[in-house]
């Protein structure tokens, strides 16, 4: 067994940092717009209808898709990987890199995923039904389309990159680990330029609003943009949402020496499992997740300034977290406790790297944006250092704990730091 | 189907399966791929649109029929004749 040195003594080499930003979220699909929509409370949940499932909500994006792929690859490809070509893309520009001139041969894409495949396979289901469901109707475009390396495949087919390229399927804790196993593969020397995040295509498939709504887990009453509500008594469960957010990653060294504008530092990450049920989730391990990436970071919990939350809406997943947070952070008035899926929804494998950007103009602006829909904080939630449904200006912010976690016990934490 | 009507089916594919190629100026006697970036799936989608929508079986042998509108026309014509 081996201990690893505090993750911010590394040498520049090893030290990570974030360099470009390309998102889409259901309110916006930009860095700077979705932060806005942020400080702004503006939701991006609306009503929605899909086959067999029927009326429901979801959180939608608008992003332009025609932007940076043609119509001939679009209807070829997937959702997923759409939504991966514009992330991917709009971060290389937001980077500033001279793109022409990059080797990329040495740049590698990482996209962390819920799942892939279900929207491709239910829709080939439905076409086959027209035809008494004789397979010889099934498209041969089905196993590209599925394949699990789809969403990043399909971003280095669009752009010409040449390195290695996977998803890495993580539940909804796979934002963050497409950014973990982007970090790893800079400081083995993989590559020298990484496309990490998340990405989702789930409101395209009935499944998963019938899934969660067959557990009980799905919200659907009401106001479409009031249905999202962690942490309120009066939760009503999940809402699904797509979207993706792919982070340029390069070592400080790399980033020093071209002068890019450096978004912030990974200071510490883990992951963890809870091994104790499928949907379930269990707080001793998430507050060892957290505690682990905390020492990881060198950091003791009070100097964490922010904390974004995983929280979807369901008391379970609620009360289990705000657990494991007070273990952590005990009464401490200094960190600052959020949520982002009470805007937008829980945009799955997108959740934890969307989440995260969310919160990063905070190292500028000193404002930590809310969590809306608040209307009756459950007792059980009752952080001290709640943001609850307007921004709050928290003076100098220099880390921040994003925490992402998923179905069968995944647990994920990353730690960003001012540069 | 007349031949003309055949062709007419064979552009609207060609309209849904490559949506940025101007199809205009498409020389019917000039292979599809000479005019059009066109790949094996996309011969691919050829024949199972017609499947789809027309209920016509092309044998794999046969593929190499679809080369250009010229052909392929030609080859549908009997097989359309009483659609």
């Amino acid at each position: 067994m081996t201990s690893e040195a505090s993750q911010t003594d590394c040498p520049d080499n090893q030290r990570i940092v974030i360099t470009g930003i390309g998102l889409t979220a259901p309110n916006g699909n930009s860095y700077t717009e979705f932060r806005e929509a942020l400080l702004n409370g503006k939701s991006g949940v609306q009503d929605y209808e899909i086959r067999y499932f029927g009326k429901t909500f979801a959180g939608v994006c608008d992003y332009d898709e025609r932007r940076h792929q043609s119509r001939k690859d679009r209807r070829r490809g997937t959702r997923a990987a759409s939504v991966g070509i514009y992330c991917a893309n709009e971060a290389v520009i937001d980077s500033g890199i001279d793109w022409e001139n990059t080797d990329r041969s040495r740049v590698g894409i990482y996209v962390g995923v819920t799942e892939h495949g279900n929207v491709e396979t239910e829709n080939e289901v439905y076409e086959i039904k027209a035809f008494d469901y004789d397979t010889q109707y099934w498209s041969h475009h089905h196993n590209p389309r599925t394949v699990a390396n789809n969403p990043a495949g399909e971003i280095a087919l669009n752009m010409g990159i040449i390195g290695p390229h996977y998803t890495i399927g993580a539940a909804c804790a796979a934002g963050n680990a497409g950014m973990i196993q982007g970090a790893q593969m800079l400081r083995l020397g993989e590559c020298d330029f990484a496309l990490a995040g998340g990405v989702s295509e789930s409101i395209h498939t009935f499944g998963i609003f019938a899934g969660f709504n067959s557990q009980g887990a799905l919200a659907g009453e009401g106001d479409p943009e009031k249905a999202s509500r962690p942490f309120d008594k009066h939760r009503q469960g999940i809402v699904v949402a797509e979207g993706g957010c792919l982070y340029t990653l390069e070592r400080y060294s790399d980033a020093k020496r071209r002068g890019a504008k450096i978004y912030g530092e990974l200071a510490g990450y883990a992951m963890n499992t809870d091994a104790t049920d499928f949907v379930l989730p269990n707080p001793e391990r998430q507050a060892e997740c957290v505690r682990l990436a905390l020492k990881k970071a060198g950091l003791e919990a009070e100097q964490i300034d922010i904390v974004s939350t995983h929280a979807t809406g369901t008391e379970s997943g609620d009360l289990q977290e705000c657990a494991g947070l007070r273990e952590v952070f005990g009464s401490s008035d200094k960190t600052f406790v959020n949520n982002t899926k009470s805007f937008i929804g829980h945009s799955m494998g997108a959740a934890g790297a969307i989440e995260l950007a969310g919160n990063l103009a905070s190292f500028e602006d000193g404002i930590c944006h809310a969590t809306i829909n608040v209307d009756e904080l459950d007792p059980g939630c009752s952080l001290p250092g709640l943001v609850v449904n307007q921004p709050r200006e928290v003076g100098p912010v220099n880390y921040i704990l994003n925490n992402s976690f998923g179905m069968l016990g995944i647990n994920s934490v990353v730690i960003i730091k001012k540069v | 189907m007349s031949p003309a009507e055949i062709r007419d089916v064979i552009i609207e594919i060609l309209e849904d399966i490559a949506p940025d190629e101007d199809l205009t100026g498409l020389k019917d006697e000039i292979a599809f791929r000479e005019q059009l970036e066109l790949d094996s799936m996309d011969f691919l989608d050829i024949v199972m649109e017609l499947r789809k929508r027309h209920r016509i079986q092309i044998p794999e042998e046969e593929y190499g029929e679809l080369a250009s509108m010229e052909s392929t026309v030609k080859y549908l014509t009997p097989k359309m004749a009483d659609l």
